[in-house]
């Protein structure tokens, strides 16, 4: 993990990428031809209207779904060595939290999957319930906490193993506007503290373009990517930030790529 | 006839005291909450009692609930036996046999499509058989004694508990299973961590029903070969002689251990599947 030697080696490489789903209605093409990479500490969003391909690109990377053609590369491996080598952490839209396990036994789950020894367990947790403000929850259940802290409890397990890639889908979909504010703040701290890649997928503009240094914008029938825009916006980013002309700029240009991926339809 | 006035009379004033008592606060507290259904139990008994001996109905037919307690206080080393033999020896070891063979061949169904397709028609098949024809072919294989009694138990839980188990296994969201195999989970880590546990309310529904089918099987399996003792030889010999009495006090302590089992069942689910939104308080 040479951080500096590799700052600008891509992470996720895909190429002619293609995923065609054989369903009872014929064959649905899922993503068509998507070229795209991504490199070490980038955050990338992608965004779109549903059925566009995001949620399936992600779950590519994570080898949870599989390409029928193109190539795919993580870390310079298949995404299914990548996954065995547990390089991705992975965050669904609920929570999905395990309600037989408190929320420090969730966190625990992937690391005795892993083999962690039990010290390096407990101060993992520790650290991890921390870094989402979630410390003295350990012992409660999650159906006991809300949904925010379920999602922010969710995240922290997705981090207690160090992986350097994170990838989010929809993780604050069914969060009120507050909170979901919040925790993209938080969101962006973390990623400026621990300097992973993150792939995020939403269908909100303003979170789009607030979080990302890249925003892929997506459309459907077939899925593929339309636009790819690399953020002029600075690293340190106040929540006023949304109110500056480069972020409407930006928020625009979004805007009229996925129209224009709306107009044939 | 001042038997039955009399019955009656408390019957009703019973009824009335314990509609009030439901209706006050008291009812919501512990002692309340105890006594409404024992008062309502008591009421049963001195109905039964006052209708048996007011009408004068001849002991065969119905034997007063305190000619039962009677021939239960001159029995209990009879009952005992009895009960060692029927629930202790046929009916526990059989629902631990049956119900742990479920359980395995559950999960092997889950790890493999061809036995999916194959054993559950089987486990089908065997449930639908009579169970008065397989008793006596399983004394015959088995011989009199608890043996062919807990195999009698044996083919009565497989099938509940198989059925609950397998769909037990099913259970688990889609999402939960992805988040295993994103962690690179074995399939006997993600087994033990998420779909084992994520199985056991299921798992519970099944016991809880053999549970009941574990004693039934135990005791009919008795009427077709036993040693002199056990629950069913009991029945089935005192019914013969007319000892109705002994009759309904082996039905009572019958009734007894069945609820005594079965509660003990829904307390270890409770404590096992408190997560589940069934059980939170």
């Amino acid at each position: 993990m040479n951080a500096s030697a590799n700052a600008t080696a891509p992470v996720i490489e895909a190429k002619g990428l293609n995923l065609v789903f054989q369903t009872a209605d014929g064959p649905v093409h899922a993503l068509k031809d998507v070229d795209l990479t991504i490199n070490r500490g980038d955050f990338v969003s992608f965004i779109g209207p549903s059925g566009c391909g995001k949620t399936t690109f992600l779950r590519c990377i994570a080898a949870l779904e599989h390409p029928t053609g193109g190539t795919l590369t993580v870390n310079g491996m298949t995404p299914d060595e990548a996954r065995l080598r547990r390089a991705y952490g992975y965050v669904f839209q609920a929570a999905g939290l395990y309600p037989w396990r408190t929320i420090a036994g969730n966190i625990r789950l992937p690391l005795e999957i892993m083999g962690f020894s039990k010290a390096e367990m407990e101060s993992r947790i520790d650290r991890v319930l921390e870094l989402v403000e979630l410390k003295g929850f350990g012992k409660k259940f999650p159906w006991q906490l809300s949904g925010g802290m379920q999602q922010r409890a969710s995240i922290a397990r997705a981090l207690a193993f160090d992986a350097d890639i994170l990838l989010m889908d929809e993780p604050f979909g069914a969060l009120d506007e507050i909170v979901r504010d919040r925790l993209n703040e938080e969101v962006l701290k973390l990623w400026a503290r621990t300097g992973k890649t993150i792939g995020f997928v939403t269908h909100s503009i303003p979170e789009a373009v607030y979080l990302s240094t890249k925003i892929v914008v997506m459309s459907p029938r077939p899925g593929r990517i339309t636009d790819v825009i690399d953020s002029p916006l600075p690293k340190e980013r106040p929540l006023d930030i949304r109110d500056s002309r480069e972020f409407i700029e930006i928020a625009h240009r979004v805007r009229e790529g996925l129209r224009a991926g709306h107009q044939d339809d | 006839m001042t038997w039955l006035v009399g019955t009656i009379g408390i019957w009703l004033a019973a009824w009335a005291l314990n509609a009030r008592l439901a209706a006050s606060g008291w009812a919501r507290t512990t002692a309340g909450k105890l006594a409404v259904p024992i008062l309502f139990g008591v009421t049963i008994l001195v109905l039964w009692e006052g209708l048996v001996r007011g009408a004068g109905i001849a002991p065969v037919i119905l034997p007063a609930p305190s000619a039962i307690a009677a021939k239960i206080a001159v029995s209990l080393p009879t009952l005992w036996l009895d009960f060692s033999q029927t629930f202790l020896k046929g009916a526990l070891p059989g629902f631990v046999i049956g119900c742990g063979a479920a359980i395995a061949t559950a999960i092997a169904i889950d790890r493999s499509p061809f036995l999916q397709r194959g054993l559950l028609p089987i486990g089908n098949f065997v449930a639908a058989l009579p169970i008065v024809g397989l008793a006596p072919i399983l004394v015959m294989w088995f011989g009199f004694d608890w043996q062919s009694k807990a195999a009698v138990v044996v083919v009565m839980v497989f099938f509940p508990v198989l059925v609950n188990m397998v769909a037990g296994l099913q259970a688990s969201e889609r999402m939960q299973a992805d988040l295993m195999a994103t962690w690179g989970a074995s399939y006997w880590q993600s087994l033990v961590k998420l779909r084992l546990p994520a199985a056991m309310p299921f798992l519970f529904n099944g016991l809880k029903i053999a549970s009941t089918l574990a004693l039934i099987g135990a005791i009919v399996a008795e009427f077709f070969g036993s040693p002199i003792y056990g629950m069913g030889f009991r029945i089935s010999t005192e019914v013969g002689r007319l000892g109705l009495d002994m009759v309904w006090a082996e039905i009572a302590v019958a009734a007894l251990a069945g609820s005594a089992f079965y509660g003990l069942i829904a307390l270890i689910e409770r404590w096992v599947t408190f997560w589940h939104p069934s059980q939170r308080h």
